[in-house]
């Protein structure tokens, strides 16, 4: 049989393929906007809610406050390291204020100000970086992941516990977040394949600080914005000023609305910018000019909100003074509290591997103990 | 084997609703090994789901599913499949319990069809269990019998920690009497057993070398030598109690396994044994494993595994007749 000889052909060169081949026509509403989503200076902040804002104010003077004196801990040696989010405060903050008690934040090893801001005690989220253990607390208790060091492995926890909580017919909402070098990894494709496969109410929430310590989004992805890369799972894409915490709240807020009310993930887009080094350990000079970070300053998310709220009247001397104090106290109890060393037993190494110890880890024990008694002798 | 597997899965599933088995395939195909058979249409599609194909995500997904109270089954496709998922076994599955200070145990149980002699192509044949031996925080299980796939596999899913649980896929289609219709019981994490009993030597193995070592000892009885074998069952918690109590009874050990031999479980096993039992040993602890080189083409793979003839060689050395 020849090709000519086949059954249709002849008649028309075009054939129709079959159904399932068909690709969806729906994907412009999953596109992002090509602008930031903005509130703050735009005819939007109208309709801002005074008592909210009052609080996010607060919130940020906090985080603000809480930055500072972590990275002071670091050059006293109290912290091995500190992630600052000087000027990502309002994606931290807002990522916590629109989860309800019962939902669940899988923050990144830089999201400390996050799981603060959602109650955690500062102390011990910084078990962590201060390095007598790696995670402070009981994440169920406080539903906050512990902050995960590889980059976006806690992407497709955040899937598998929303999907889970979904099975059970329980009203659980996911956020995760992650950087915008994190969105490079295998990880990040999987979790947001398996969300919107599955529909798992998730919200990814991508601080774009402009760097992956030293390497800038040029060099991380060529797609037109993070945001775009939702279209290709099937969930929308949004983008967000990350500085303007009114647009970040308002933003999140119907993602987690979506993902509650059954419409599946939503992938979040926040533009911000990391004001400090990477860590203490990075020299940023080497990677960036000054210019840069002075311009950002001038869109500094504290501020942003002052000035929209001071003008608005939601906003007072005296408001902003009484936050600057609670700001204060937290920073004077923290410094206090971290300054006492803690005190650690080593036998604790051992002590949670297994539910039960095997025979090795027994006899690595007896070791490590006669060790430490023979030490307590001399 | 394959029978028992997949009863223990519905046996599970049945008495707890966390149990959750999913995978590549597991669902309307039941796998490709048809392990899963038939789970999905009488526990539904959420209770045993066919995922994307991504390795890493069905292991990251399991993860957060564990952390909300299921129990996760998962399985990996194959063996050398399972390498994609490895960062979220060794950064998280591993490690949460310990980093949680036991507030967050993950009940997962990582099912990983393994091994040789199948002549499957590149890529289906690896024994992959020195990476998971060599993680702390990991169980790693191996059955070699009917009962014990069946018993083992139950335990697993019961089990509080994240149990890696190697198949060895040339034994699931091994016949044995079994009834499944009365399982035998659990044997439990960490139990070796004494399959044949013997005086003059203790081989020790595990998973699909088990009937090869059984078969060499049989063959030995003609060279007058009488071997005991000793089928590991558990690799993490190696039962070092039965491992010690056989060889001081022989007086030597050949420890047989698939993997290769640099930095495989013979490896680790044989140094135990000079610890514990110099003073008993006749003779250097000896192993057969498979060759340190990538896992040969299915058409060489016989000189590759470690066979009943290589066996009763090592076995020699041991110098029967000082
Ligand atoms: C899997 C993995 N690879 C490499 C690292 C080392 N590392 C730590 S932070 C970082 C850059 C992360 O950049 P980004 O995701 O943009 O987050 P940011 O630090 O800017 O918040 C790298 C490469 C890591 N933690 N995990």
């Amino acid at each position: 049989m020849t090709v000519q000889e086949l059954p249709g052909a002849g008649a028309s060169h075009r054939s129709t393929p079959p159904p399932a081949w068909r690709p969806r026509t729906d994907a412009a509403p999953l596109l992002p906007d090509p602008e930031p989503y903005r509130v703050l200076g735009t005819p939007a902040a109208e309709k801002l809610d005074a008592d909210l804002m009052r609080r996010c104010h607060a919130e940020l003077v906090r985080g603000r406050r809480y930055n500072a004196q972590a990275t002071a801990l670091t050059r006293q040696g109290r912290l091995a390291v500190y992630p600052s989010t000087v000027g990502q405060e309002a994606c931290e903050i807002a990522a916590a204020l629109v989860l309800q008690e019962q939902d669940w934040l899988f923050p990144s090893y830089r999201d400390t100000l996050a799981a603060v801001a959602r109650g955690l005690d500062p102390v011990q989220a910084l078990t962590l970086l201060r390095g007598d253990w790696h995670t402070g607390y009981d994440p169920r208790e406080h539903r906050i992941a512990p902050l995960s060091t590889p980059l976006a492995t806690q992407l497709p926890h955040a899937v598998g516990l929303a999907h889970a909580a979904r099975l059970r017919g329980d009203d659980v909402v996911a956020l995760a977040m992650v950087g915008d070098g994190g969105t490079s990894e295998g990880d990040f494709h999987e979790a947001l394949n398996f969300a919107a496969v599955w529909k798992a109410p998730v919200v990814f929430l991508v601080q774009n600080n402009g760097f992956a310590i030293s390497v800038p989004l040029s060099k991380q992805t060529a797609a037109p914005t993070l945001a775009h890369k939702a279209v290709g799972y099937g969930m929308p894409g949004r983008l967000v000023d990350g500085n303007d915490i009114a647009a970040v709240h308002e933003v999140l807020s119907e993602a987690v609305r979506r993902a509650r009310s059954g419409g599946g993930p939503t992938l979040v887009e926040a533009v911000t910018y990391r004001i400090e080094a990477h860590t203490n350990a990075d020299d940023a000079t080497r990677y960036r000019g000054d210019a840069e970070v002075e311009a950002w300053k001038a869109h500094d998310p504290v501020a942003l909100l002052e000035r929209e709220l001071t003008a608005r009247g939601i906003l007072d001397e005296q408001a902003v003074q009484a936050a600057r104090d609670a700001a204060e106290e937290m920073a004077a109890d923290l410094r206090e509290r971290m300054n006492a060393d803690p005190v650690l037993n080593p036998m604790d190494i051992f002590a949670h591997v297994y539910a039960e110890q095997t025979g090795r880890l027994r006899e690595q024990a007896d070791m490590l103990r006669a060790e430490l008694d023979a030490e307590e002798q001399s | 084997m394959a029978q028992a597997l997949n009863r223990a899965m519905r046996d599970a599933m049945a008495a707890d609703p966390a149990v959750h088995v999913m995978g590549e395939d597991v669902g309307t195909l039941g796998g490709v090994f048809r392990i899963t058979d038939g789970l999905a249409k009488e526990f539904g599609e959420d209770r045993c789901t066919d995922t994307p194909l991504a390795e890493a995500g069905i292991l990251g997904t399991a993860v957060g599913m564990a952390m909300y109270g299921l129990r996760p089954v998962v399985e990996m496709q194959f063996d050398a499949f399972a390498y994609p998922a490895f960062e979220q076994l060794v950064s998280h599955v591993a490690r949460m319990r310990n980093r949680t200070r036991g507030a967050m145990p993950l009940p997962i149980t990582i099912r990983v069809p393994y091994g040789g002699g199948i002549g499957g192509v590149e890529h289906h044949s690896d024994s992959s269990e020195a990476y998971y031996t060599a993680t702390p925080g990991l169980h790693v299980v191996t059955p070699a019998t009917v009962e014990d796939a069946y018993g083992l596999l139950r335990a697993a899913i019961a089990s509080d920690d994240p149990v890696v649980f190697m198949e060895p896929k040339r034994l699931y289609w091994s016949k044995a009497d079994w009834n499944p219709e009365a399982p035998a019981g659990v044997p439990g994490i960490g139990k070796a057993l004494v399959r044949r009993a013997g005086t003059g030597a203790t081989l020790i193995t595990y998973g699909p070398s088990l009937p090869v070592c059984l078969e060499a000892a049989e063959a030995a009885r003609e060279e007058g030598w009488d071997l005991e074998v000793l089928d590991l069952r558990s690799l993490v918690p190696l039962d070092e109690e039965a491992v010690v109590a056989s060889v001081r009874r022989t007086g030597r050990a050949v420890v047989v396994h698939e993997a290769n031999g640099f930095g495989g479980p013979g490896a680790e096993i044989a140094a135990r044994i000079q610890e514990k039992c110099f003073h008993h040993l006749e003779a250097p602890v000896l192993r057969v494993t498979g060759f340190d080189i990538p896992y040969p083409p299915p058409m060489l793979e016989k000189h590759h595994l470690p066979g009943v003839d290589r066996i009763l060689d090592t076995v020699a050395r041991l110098q029967w007749e000082d």
